[in-house]
């Protein structure tokens, strides 16, 4: 069975030299790695071949406006806009409440132990730190987690799965992703029982990244990850009906 | 109102800053270090870096008239820093805590300051001429859990103490041979050392961010993580309080607040922004935030030229760029400080932010 890459935004960090908290959690995508066509890069050249460019340019636009529905990050734009169903939005909107509300975090060094500071969530050592689990249903088969503390919040995600295939889908997809943690920052190494996939965000996170965009990314990934999976189910279906027809070609 | 002063000074968080007296020297614990930060023209330049500790620096205090620099951080360490004329000079405070130091502050006499710890110990420091050495005096009874922040009363003798196990509370901190006797006032008549002169608890038992004494010392507030802001009123010593107010708000929680005047409480924290509240004996409410953030939004409003559309499209896969926040700050606001004070009002205040900026605002 083929795994393909994520297309899942995840929060990773700029240059070390254009690292600051005024910069978003970035989008990172193949397409993303074509360099920035500086805007000023054309200010060298003559009139002429600037009022060319211009109009090269509107045509462009044009052409794109014409061709819109088949430009693939174009179309993502717009399909994202309409697959946010009537219930879903509720649903989320309940989610990203609840997280502004959790991400509220300030350094805080252990109580327990001497010269460390740990995520209290994780450690469990101080029950006040601690506060009251928030769990966010939608049916059954998808829910939220959120699990607040005074430094780390932990937010784990069931997502649905209607069938079997569905199960193996989503299994291979959170281990794909969490098997690259490291990359993803704010991804734990293993879900919390009973859920599919865990994050946990500490007060260095918040302190780094923008605390609204990391809320934006976990909405956005609970958004995209049923897409993505009805889409690989699709996908599995169609190469299955693909290899059973040629191979029983011969018998025919 | 006249635009506030904004001072980016890095990117990294700020967890405490602090202006001198005359406002030309700006102290402000960035990772493990404080630096030093002197006024010319308008802008703050880097003047001196404070290596000493080595982690997190958690809170940083000038004091007013003498000068002296106290910093204390997570390696369970406070030092005080004497100025003299080749540089600050440090001397270690025998803390005798085991965990992170939380919280420093000056007594208002400066004879003395307050460490708070996750040691649940406030360490009362003080120096004792005959060793050469700052030693300390721990409050320690009925603390909890880590203290968060502490402040002093007028007097010298009465510190007020928030910590995460959900209570405020006022205790004394009367030094023998330090202090003179201080006078009785509604906290209190005899005032030995840890005499607890009142414990508070808000609705929802939250944690304590941020503890402060009125102007006048007779009141206290009290800010905590659910939103709300307490102000308590004693009555006398050894009696219930004459009232405890708690105002609950609809905004994200509160990391500091200090007193306007008597009647004006200014708090600010994760919303980013400053807010005000007014009220008395009788009731207090939130009137409202402190920035107007018309500016801000002009210039997002501008109709955006199609090339930059498709080139936000293209670069980001969206149209719009919402990374700026409408606010000053462009995250949570750690701390907010008095700046200029007149006629008993604070005038100007000045925030520090996890965005690395120091902001002063007209109050």
């Amino acid at each position: 069975m083929e795994v393909r890459t994520p297309s899942s935004r995840c929060p990773t960090l700029p240059p070390k030299e254009a690292r600051s908290c005024d910069i978003e959690p970035r989008v990172s995508r193949p397409r993303n790695e074509v360099p920035d066509r500086g805007s000023n890069h054309h200010l060298d050249k003559p009139p002429q071949q600037q009022q060319l460019e211009q109009q090269s340019c509107l045509l462009l636009l044009l052409v794109l406006a014409i061709h819109l529905p088949n430009m693939p990050p174009l179309r993502e734009a717009t399909a994202q806009r309409s697959a946010f169903s009537q219930s879903l939005r509720p649903y989320l909107q309940c989610v990203r409440s609840s997280l502004i509300a959790a991400l509220t975090l300030s350094n805080f060094a252990s109580q327990t132990t001497e010269r460390h500071n740990v995520p209290e969530i994780e450690a469990q050592t101080s029950p006040e730190v601690l506060l009251t689990p928030l769990t966010i249903a939608r049916n059954e088969n998808e829910r939220v987690l959120i699990e607040p503390s005074i430094n780390s919040v932990r937010i784990s995600i069931k997502i649905k799965q209607a069938d079997e295939i569905e199960n193996l889908l989503v299994h291979k997809f959170t281990r794909f992703l969490e098997m690259r943690a490291e990359s993803f920052f704010i991804l734990r190494r293993k879900p919390i029982p009973g859920y599919d996939i865990s994050f946990l965000i500490t007060n260095f996170h918040t302190e780094e990244m923008l605390k609204h965009k990391l809320v934006d990314f976990i909405i956005e990934f609970q958004e995209e990850v049923d897409k993505e999976i009805s889409e690989m189910k699709l996908f599995l279906n169609a190469r299955a009906r693909f290899v059973a027809e040629s191979f029983l070609t011969p018998f025919d | 109102m006249a635009a506030p002063e904004v001072h980016h000074l890095f990117h990294n968080p700020i967890a405490d800053h602090s202006f001198s007296a005359d406002h030309s020297t700006l102290a402000v614990a960035r990772d493990s270090s404080v630096e030093l930060y002197s006024k010319a023209g308008n802008a703050f330049k880097l003047a001196d870096v404070l290596k000493g500790h080595d982690k997190t620096v958690t809170s940083v205090d000038i004091a007013p008239n003498s000068g002296r620099i106290v910093s204390c951080s997570q390696d369970r360490n406070a030092l005080v820093w004497e100025p003299s004329p080749t540089g600050y000079k440090p001397t270690l405070v025998l803390l005798r805590i085991s965990r992170a130091a939380t919280f420093v502050r000056w007594s208002p006499s400066e004879t003395k300051f307050a460490v708070g710890s996750g040691d649940r110990v406030i360490a009362v420091c003080y120096f004792e001429e005959e060793n050469d050495w700052w030693v300390s005096k721990h409050l320690k009874k009925p603390i909890r859990s880590t203290i968060t922040s502490v402040a002093w009363h007028p007097n010298s003798v009465l510190l007020a103490a928030g910590s995460t196990d959900a209570h405020a509370r006022v205790l004394s901190a009367f030094v023998k041979g330090v202090d003179e006797r201080p006078e009785p006032c509604v906290w209190g008549e005899r005032l030995p050392f840890n005499t607890i002169c009142g414990e508070y608890l808000n609705n929802s038992a939250g944690w304590v961010h941020s503890v402060a004494f009125s102007p006048s010392g007779n009141a206290l507030a009290f800010a905590a993580h659910d939103s709300s802001v307490t102000v308590v009123y004693p009555s006398g010593p050894e009696q219930p309080p004459k009232a405890v107010l708690s105002i609950p708000t609809q905004l994200l929680p509160f990391k500091s607040l200090l007193w306007k005047a008597e009647d004006e409480i200014i708090a600010a924290g994760y919303d980013c922004e400053a807010f005000r509240f007014q009220g008395g004996e009788g009731g207090w409410q939130l009137v409202g935030t402190m920035e107007s953030k018309g500016h801000a939004g002009a210039g997002e409003q501008r109709e955006e030229s199609a090339l930059n559309m498709f080139r936000q499209m293209d670069l980001k896969g969206k149209v719009k760029d919402n990374t700026q926040l409408k606010t000053v700050h462009q995250n949570t606001i750690s701390n907010i400080r008095p700046y200029e004070v007149s006629g008993g009002k604070v005038t100007k205040f000045s925030s520090s932010g996890v965005d690395g900026r120091v902001v002063i605002w007209n109050a």
